[in-house]
């Protein structure tokens, strides 16, 4: 079930420019349109997907130089991913994303399209075979309009480690969108898509989210399959949905959740219609804040637009209590041991003989060979992370680091499960600071993984995060509200973050450059 | 926790990673500086705590034992990039 378009409160300041929108629909400027009005103008006929995918393709070729959000554009798969839509739709047909142009992060293998993961090392790969998430979104009659940038092999909090270049945040182009999924992130920010996918394994969905103005979602672990999505960090990695609104959220989990049995980590359950679940109502339900999350090195801005969310929802009927995650300040060491662990396991098939880059000399032994193409083929956060974690999985460190970081993940998994026994969501900012500048952290890897100090935790306890737009700083860059719910009641959290959406307007501002005037960049 | 060059070149072998001078020096330093955070964690005790490898209580799941890819092994190897026919090729391993 979608709602159609945004429901604003009567007497609401700009509710006449989101209901003229609904009805003439501005084709120049597709960041004006939500999966919700694009579905109720596709559904009535008042516009075609090819003319929605022609309108966004239009705009990529616009705005894609200055912000290179995008890898690759797959423009004439869209085009007849459009055609088979307008077939469907001529035919009496709906669906949640039918005829809905997106961007997959390129971490997803797609049939026949390059997949990268931003890495030198997979140059020129291109896989036999679809991701599930891939086929999933296909089957919803989705229009793919191409693969999104992203940290080398989801390493990073920026998008500046990508091997491909940098992508620049819509909001000011002289800021990150975020990582690892910046360009997912950024894509829909911008209007080249009305929504994407990407993965999360320390906050890669719900950072780029809050510094991009979106909602994103990181479901629980095992919520929704991961075959076919390049592996960063196994027991970490979740996929999950960006768009504007928590509704438009809700309608991409519900086609990109379920079972699958060629994941060994996707859990047999149902999946719920979160559709259903967005009733508007918070009434008596428990907000939990954790103390932890609101000390030192949080920005003033932050924090004053987190409180005020966290008011807007206690206006609405919802009971606020004060909530203990004493492990918090743990959480980033844990994160990167067992990160870092896993992923120097997972790498260590980029070995230059099945696919991908091969570099060798005359006369180069095997593992020559493999050192050759692994130091030509992967950028220096990769490298840092790979030896980290062999390092911590070594002989004589395993104990003292990999086992510790395991033992202390059980602490951080115990501080969630005792906090909701007191209340139903956990209410916190996404990320203390609103987005940097480009260049600011990348000298500094310690400083960068600290970017994700509030997101980490919910990726070691295995939880559905899900950051929706809560304010504006000084500067006029978007900031992030988190919440966090049980494991799998995603819709408890989507419901609160509907319920606030309903109860302000953040998601309807748009950055400059959606108005289709092109932005003041020095590229 | 100080790291020297002979560890980071004794993991880089260990993780097949060829590393250039300048990236050798400059790891050994974000090592040292990463793991002087990652010291935090001792001060935790966490004496009879049992570890979390995984979050989620699943039995490893089965299937039965059929052939389920398409036979195309060609497609299968299409990506190596160096081989003959579906064999791929390496550098020389026995003497």
């Amino acid at each position: 079930m979608i709602r159609n378009g945004p429901r604003l409160r009567p007497g609401a300041g700009s509710s006449g420019r989101a209901s003229s929108r609904k009805t003439s629909m501005n084709l120049s400027d597709p960041a004006s349109f939500t999966i919700a009005t694009a579905r109720s103008a596709l559904d009535r006929r008042e516009l075609s997907a090819t003319e929605l995918t022609r309108a966004v393709l239009d705009r990529v070729a616009r705005i894609e130089p200055t912000l290179h959000a995008l890898l690759a554009v797959t423009e004439s798969r869209a085009l007849a991913d459009a055609a088979a839509a307008d077939a469907r739709l001529g035919r009496g047909e709906s669906g949640a994303l039918l005829g809905i142009p997106v961007v997959l992060k390129d971490i997803f293998a797609t049939r026949g399209i390059p997949t990268t993961c931003a890495s030198r090392i997979l140059e020129g790969f291109v896989p036999p075979y679809d991701s599930d998430a891939a086929e999933r979104l296909a089957r919803a009659g989705s229009v793919l309009i191409g693969k999104a940038n992203l940290d080398e092999f989801a390493m990073g909090s920026s998008n500046e480690n990508s091997a491909y270049g940098i992508t620049r945040n819509p909001w000011d182009p002289e800021r990150v969108p975020g990582g690892s999924s910046g360009g997912s992130a950024a894509a829909v920010a911008a209007g080249e898509c009305l929504a994407s996918l990407g993965t999360d394994t320390g906050g890669s969905i719900r950072l780029p989210a809050s510094y991009c103005g979106l909602v994103g979602l990181k479901p629980t672990y095992g919520r929704v399959s991961r075959y076919g999505v390049i592996a960063y960090a196994s027991s970490l990695d979740q996929v999950g949905p960006f768009a504007w609104t928590v509704a438009d959220v809700a309608a991409v989990l519900g086609v990109i959740a379920g079972h699958d049995p060629r994941d060994s980590t996707s859990v047999p359950r149902p999946v719920p219609d979160y559709g259903a679940a967005l009733t508007g109502d918070v009434r008596g339900l428990r907000i939990g804040i954790p103390r932890e999350y609101f000390a030192d090195g949080i920005a003033p801005d932050v924090e004053r637009a987190t409180r005020d969310a966290i008011g807007v929802l206690e206006g609405s009927g919802a009971r606020i209590v004060e909530i203990g995650l004493p492990h918090t300040e743990y959480a980033i060491a844990t994160y990167y041991l067992v990160a870092t662990a896993e992923a120097s396991s997972n790498l260590a098939r980029y070995d230059g003989v099945r696919f991908g880059l091969r570099r060798a000399s005359a006369g180069d032994s095997l593992v020559d060979m493999y050192r050759h193409t692994r130091d030509a083929g992967f950028g220096a956060e990769v490298k840092r992370r790979i030896l980290l974690g062999t390092y911590a999985l070594s002989a004589g460190y395993y104990d003292a680091y990999y086992l510790k970081a395991l033992q202390v993940r059980t602490l951080i998994r115990r501080d969630f499960l005792q906090a909701f026994e007191h209340c139903d969501v956990i209410a916190a900012p996404t990320a203390p600071t609103t987005a940097f500048r480009l260049g600011e952290k990348v000298s500094d890897p310690l400083a960068m993984y600290l970017s994700d100090i509030f997101t980490t935790s919910v990726n070691l306890a295995g939880l559905p995060g899900l950051s929706v737009p809560c304010g504006f700083d000084r500067d006029g860059l978007p900031i992030g509200l988190q919440l966090i719910a049980p494991a799998f009641a995603e819709e408890t959290a989507l419901r609160v973050g509907d319920a606030y959406q309903r109860a302000t307007q953040w998601h309807l501002r748009r950055p400059a450059e959606s108005t289709g005037n092109a932005p003041g960049t020095t590229a | 926790m100080p790291v020297s060059l002979k560890d980071v070149d004794h993991i880089a072998l260990l993780a097949r990673l060829g590393l250039t001078d300048g990236e050798r020096a400059a790891l050994r330093d974000d090592l040292e500086s990463i793991l002087g955070y990652i010291g935090k964690l001792e001060t935790l005790d966490t004496t009879g705590i049992e570890a979390t490898a995984h979050v989620i209580d699943l039995e490893t799941p089965l299937r039965d034992d059929v052939v389920r890819n398409p036979e195309d092994a060609d497609a299968m190897v299409g990506n190596a990039p160096d081989r003959d026919r579906t064999y791929l090729r390496v550098p020389k391993i026995i003497e």
